[in-house]
């Protein structure tokens, strides 16, 4: 799909010149959409020894998605669950997670979900 | 009822289900609905343009249609119809004026066409069609898998108006050797690296007039979550191909080999779309039509009723043949009376039923099983894929009756 990027950029650029159009015709304002803002927090590690990988979720997982993303997932289904999850988000949705930190994140979904 | 129905029924009814989300006729913001299977509460939330839905994630902004909704006819009102979207750079501002989809790739003339140049293009029409998630009724599956936890709540049926894209491609001039179409919409991921969401069709599909680009959806602008201010309607088929908000459409004269056609939305590449629970298929295809469905929409599951005639209506869909009949069971399937089909608006629509049961005092499964001009039906007992899609099982709704 790389030949359709000089096409978005001169939409992208189209877009960005509408407000001075704006202001020398009829031209009606951008429509624009408020998304309401995320709740939802991830569970707190249930000991110590999880806690660092409740500190590496919050600091990276939210990048890209909310916490309920995890928490709507079905319960209990153990580490091997988890830590193909963990791996999912680095290898396929490229999640710029080292190692050491996603085997932290995933040994804390694991005991916490 | 059989003994398993039986244990499901007093489990239901001892989780206070019959409280759950279909049982609540209007919802309200701030209220939670728990969906039956483990982790099924969801938030209540009401999004600009929208009604309260249950909110499955906030980012991206995934939204499930609370089932009762099916209960108020065959079209899915705009500010009731599900949401769904892959990566959470979405836009919040669009100036309708200013925008363009661009049509490139392997074509005489590429192209780009202002809403405005699409309405003026030949063909201009309006179907009633059926959206509805690859992955619609996912946490149903046993044993369960990642992913969306839906119930049957992602999908909806409205009266799209657009044109075909046929026109559009007419227009731009597709050349010799082309054999798929891309599309790609404004929404983005997160991360540069993190793969866009772009979807294909072959070049048959995609000339053959029943593919849309919409800007209309029953007879107002497309609602923002449902891809304002252009999508893709392609009837019949699964909603991962109806790209939102979409703004490039590339002819290409090879197989396109995006992430979301080679290795996400694919099913076992079989007659049933199935494997044995918990294992692999060997070869997979990418998801393409719906098989055939039918639901209750007037009774939830673990409702009292009053012993005597009970009254049922519900919905019907395929992928397109239309639907030839709808049967209803009062006895767990034992037996089987045929439903009274509703208007018909069109073989890509929901098709309303209505229909009768006597029921004794006491616990009963009702069933609910279609079938489509084609012939395609549906199974007794739940299929399973890996992914968690094209569930179709006949339903089973208990009730006690008193």
């Amino acid at each position: 799909m790389s030949s359709t990027r000089p096409l978005r950029a001169s939409i992208v650029a189209a877009l960005a010149l509408a407000p001075a159009l704006a202001a020398t015709s009829a031209r009606a304002a951008p429509d624009t959409y408020t998304l309401p803002e995320p709740t939802a927090q991830f569970r707190p590690a249930p000991d110590a020894a999880h806690a660092a990988g409740f500190q590496a979720a919050q600091e990276t997982c939210m990048t890209c998605h909310s916490a309920d993303y995890v928490a709507m997932q079905p319960p209990k289904k153990g580490q091997a669950f988890w830590d193909a999850e963990v791996a999912k988000m680095i290898k396929v949705y490229r999640a710029p997670i080292a190692e050491e930190q996603a085997r932290a994140i995933a040994a804390y979904l694991g005991a916490t979900y | 009822m059989t003994d398993r129905g039986r244990r499901d029924f007093m489990r239901l009814t001892a989780l206070g289900t019959i409280a759950a989300v279909g049982g609540v006729p209007r919802a309200r913001a701030g209220d939670t609905a728990t969906l039956p299977f483990g982790n099924g509460a969801r938030p209540l939330v009401a999004y600009p343009g929208k009604r309260p839905l249950l909110q499955m994630t906030a980012r991206p902004p995934q939204l499930e249609t609370p089932f009762a909704v099916f209960d108020e006819g065959a079209i899915t009102s705009n500010d009731a119809f599900f949401v769904r979207y892959h990566l959470a750079d979405i836009p919040t501002e669009i100036d309708p004026q200013a925008f363009r989809v661009a049509v490139t790739g392997h074509v005489e003339r590429p192209v780009e066409l202002s809403l405005a140049d699409l309405k003026a293009l030949p063909g201009q029409t309006e179907i009633v069609a059926v959206n509805q998630c690859s992955g619609n009724s996912r946490g149903f599956f046993e044993p369960r898998m990642a992913g969306g936890q839906l119930a049957n709540g992602a999908m909806g049926c409205a009266r799209w108006t657009g044109v075909p894209l046929k026109s559009v491609l007419d227009r731009a001039g597709v050349k010799a050797g082309a054999v798929q179409v891309a599309f790609n919409g404004l929404d983005r991921p997160v991360l540069p690296e993190t793969p866009d969401f772009a979807k294909a069709l072959s070049l048959d599909q995609a000339g053959d007039g029943q593919v849309l680009l919409a800007w209309g959806m029953n007879g107002a602008d497309l609602p923002w979550l449902n891809g304002y201010p252009l999508r893709l309607v392609v009837p019949g088929y699964y909603g991962t191909y109806w790209v939102k908000h979409l703004d490039t459409i590339t002819v290409l004269d090879k197989p396109f080999d995006g992430f979301w056609m080679k290795s996400a939305y694919r099913i076992p590449d079989n007659s049933c779309a199935c494997t044995e629970p918990g294992k692999a298929p060997d070869k997979t295809v990418p998801i393409g039509r719906f098989n055939v469905r039918s639901f209750v929409t007037n009774l939830t599951d673990g409702a009292q009723v009053k012993a005597g005639r009970v009254d049922l209506r519900g919905i019907a869909f395929d992928g397109g043949s239309g639907i030839k009949s709808v049967a209803v069971s009062g006895d767990d399937g034992r037996s089987w009376i045929e439903a009274a089909l509703g208007q018909d608006l069109g073989r890509y629509a929901f098709r309303t039923w209505t229909a009768a049961v006597e029921l004794a005092p006491g616990t009963h499964a009702l069933r609910v099983r279609a079938t489509g001009n084609d012939g395609g039906t549906q199974p007794m007992e739940p299929r399973w894929n890996p992914a968690g899609y094209m569930r179709n099982v006949v339903e089973t709704t208990r009730v006690r009756a008193t």
